[in-house]
């Protein structure tokens, strides 16, 4: 007997509970709405270190070390780190764990990491192969701007498509029981490709992944969008949760409402601060959900969250020769009981 | 379900989706930009000319020969303001006004000076200081050798 209802979700028999989690961020996120439920923010984007790698490297060894303090626990006692970012051969993630020295499994689903690792996180504690798992996410971005488009300091005019990728790391902490809220549903995303091919409009490229990974959610679960106090979309932007709302009408028949939002879009003030489109990268999802989604379901202001986070799987290398940009989208359906 | 490499046809949802897409997305401000760009371009060459005149008056040399050092501080400037971390920003509302210009050249150039410098003065630096400029460098090359060919074989 499997885990698995409907197509692509997954139910845990005993849904593991996030014990703790911890979210950094850079400065700029800092100063909008969602900065004072960070748990560190950097008052510098080089965070003291003489590189914006390793100052990606710091933001996620710090989330790490915060949420298992939060916790009351330390490395030795984690199963597994299970983590991942956008720069190559994830370095962010690998150095991390050289710090923490927690067997680690890295992994990578561009932008929707975040969920991937708690998704993951949660199947490995419900299978009773680990006790307690860390999951981690990161971006920065210099980093990313440097590796996926310009150098930080060159001067472009930027569509208004175009995202911010935003500067933090988000962890949590993942164990069969405890205080906190539970993960009760999981539904892996399949790669979509829609067509989309200009890398500066990726909230287009990933909202159908988006919206198929929720219709599907809902088909297997029999929870309709209403079911939900709070539905979040990683990294889509403004135009990106638009097409996502159109999306899910067309193809599934689904009206998202009011409760529907996107975390590229909470974290800034997309009015006072130039973002264009919003938020964009692992960050996004990983330090909405951990900071500001995880305090209010402590609070018990929100009961039940779908977090689907989105991430593009394309590479410059790719874009560059004329491939289309390919989106996926996972989503975890976290509950407070 | 065989697949046939060579091929990857648009399916027609691809097709539908993208004509929503590039419909519904919201387009830039051309003529905003283009004024802009017009207004910030015409201001460097402004300072340009008033580097040249200045040359001219105090150095006391032709127009000509003034031309050099006026560029010359209109690149230092440019890097100056990349240096600063002011020239993006300028950028972000001038647009192709300060890209067309040589301080644009210059942005280019310091840009990814700046940016590869921790990966050493050799690979960094040297290696990648052209990354943005090359293709300027090595076109600018190319149409300049077909210009004089031209030029030596029909004009001269």
């Amino acid at each position: 007997m499997t885990k698995k209802v409907g197509k692509q979700t997954f139910k845990p028999s005993s849904p593991p509970v996030i014990i703790s989690t911890a979210a950094v961020s850079g400065p700029f996120e800092g100063q909008g709405p969602l900065g004072k439920y960070m748990d560190h923010v950097y008052t510098d984007v080089t965070a003291g270190e003489r590189s914006f790698e390793g100052a990606e490297k710091e933001m996620m060894t710090n989330a790490c070390f915060t949420c298992l303090n939060k916790a009351g626990k330390s490395p030795p006692e984690v199963d597994i780190f299970l983590s991942g970012d956008l720069l190559n051969q994830t370095i962010t993630s690998g150095f991390s764990a050289l710090e923490l020295a927690i067997p680690y499994l890295g992994i990578y689903g561009a932008c929707s990491t975040s969920a991937e690792g708690l998704a993951l996180a949660a199947m490995l504690v419900d299978g009773g192969f680990a006790g307690l798992v860390l999951a981690a996410a990161s971006s920065h971005n210099s980093t990313a701007e440097r590796q996926y488009r310009y150098p930080t300091e060159y001067g472009v005019q930027r569509k208004p498509t175009a995202q911010w990728t935003v500067t933090g790391s988000g962890a949590a902490l993942v164990a069969p029981a405890g205080q906190g809220p539970v993960i009760t549903y999981v539904t892996v995303g399949k790669v979509t490709d829609l067509g989309i091919k200009d890398p500066l409009n990726l909230g287009a490229a990933m909202a159908p992944a988006a919206a198929l990974t929720m219709i599907q959610h809902f088909a297997d679960t029999g929870h309709g969008p209403e079911y939900y106090d709070l539905i979040v979309t990683g990294d889509l932007g403004k135009f990106g949760h638009e097409m996502a709302v159109k999306l899910a009408v067309s193809r599934g028949g689904f009206d998202l409402g009011k409760n529907y939002r996107d975390c590229g879009l909470m974290i800034y003030d997309t009015e006072k601060q130039d973002v264009h489109s919003g938020g964009s990268g692992c960050a996004a999802s990983a330090i909405v959900t951990y900071g500001y989604i995880y305090k209010k379901l402590l609070k018990k202001e929100f009961n039940k969250v779908l977090l689907v986070a989105t991430g593009a799987l394309h590479s410059p290398t790719s874009s560059q020769q004329g491939g289309n940009i390919p989106g996926i989208a996972h989503a975890v359906s976290i509950e407070m009981t | 379900m065989p697949r046939d490499p060579k091929k990857k046809p648009i399916t027609v949802d691809q097709k539908r989706y993208s004509e929503i897409v590039r419909d519904l997305a919201p387009k830039p401000l051309y003529l905003k930009n283009a004024l802009l760009a017009f207004v910030t371009g015409g201001l460097v060459c402004m300072i340009g000319q008033f580097f040249t005149d200045l040359y001219r008056i105090t150095l006391n040399i032709s127009p000509k020969e003034a031309g050099n050092p006026a560029v010359a501080t209109m690149i230092f400037i440019g890097a100056l303001l990349t240096g600063l971390g002011i020239f993006d920003k300028l950028a972000r509302y001038a647009g192709a006004g300060l890209a067309v210009p040589v301080t644009g050249f210059a942005n280019s150039v310091v840009s990814s000076a700046l940016e590869f410098k921790r990966e050493g003065l050799i690979f960094g630096v040297g290696g990648k200081m052209f990354l943005l400029a090359g293709s300027v460098i090595t076109f600018g090359v190319v149409t300049a050798f077909f210009i004089g060919l031209i030029y030596a074989l029909f004009i001269l």
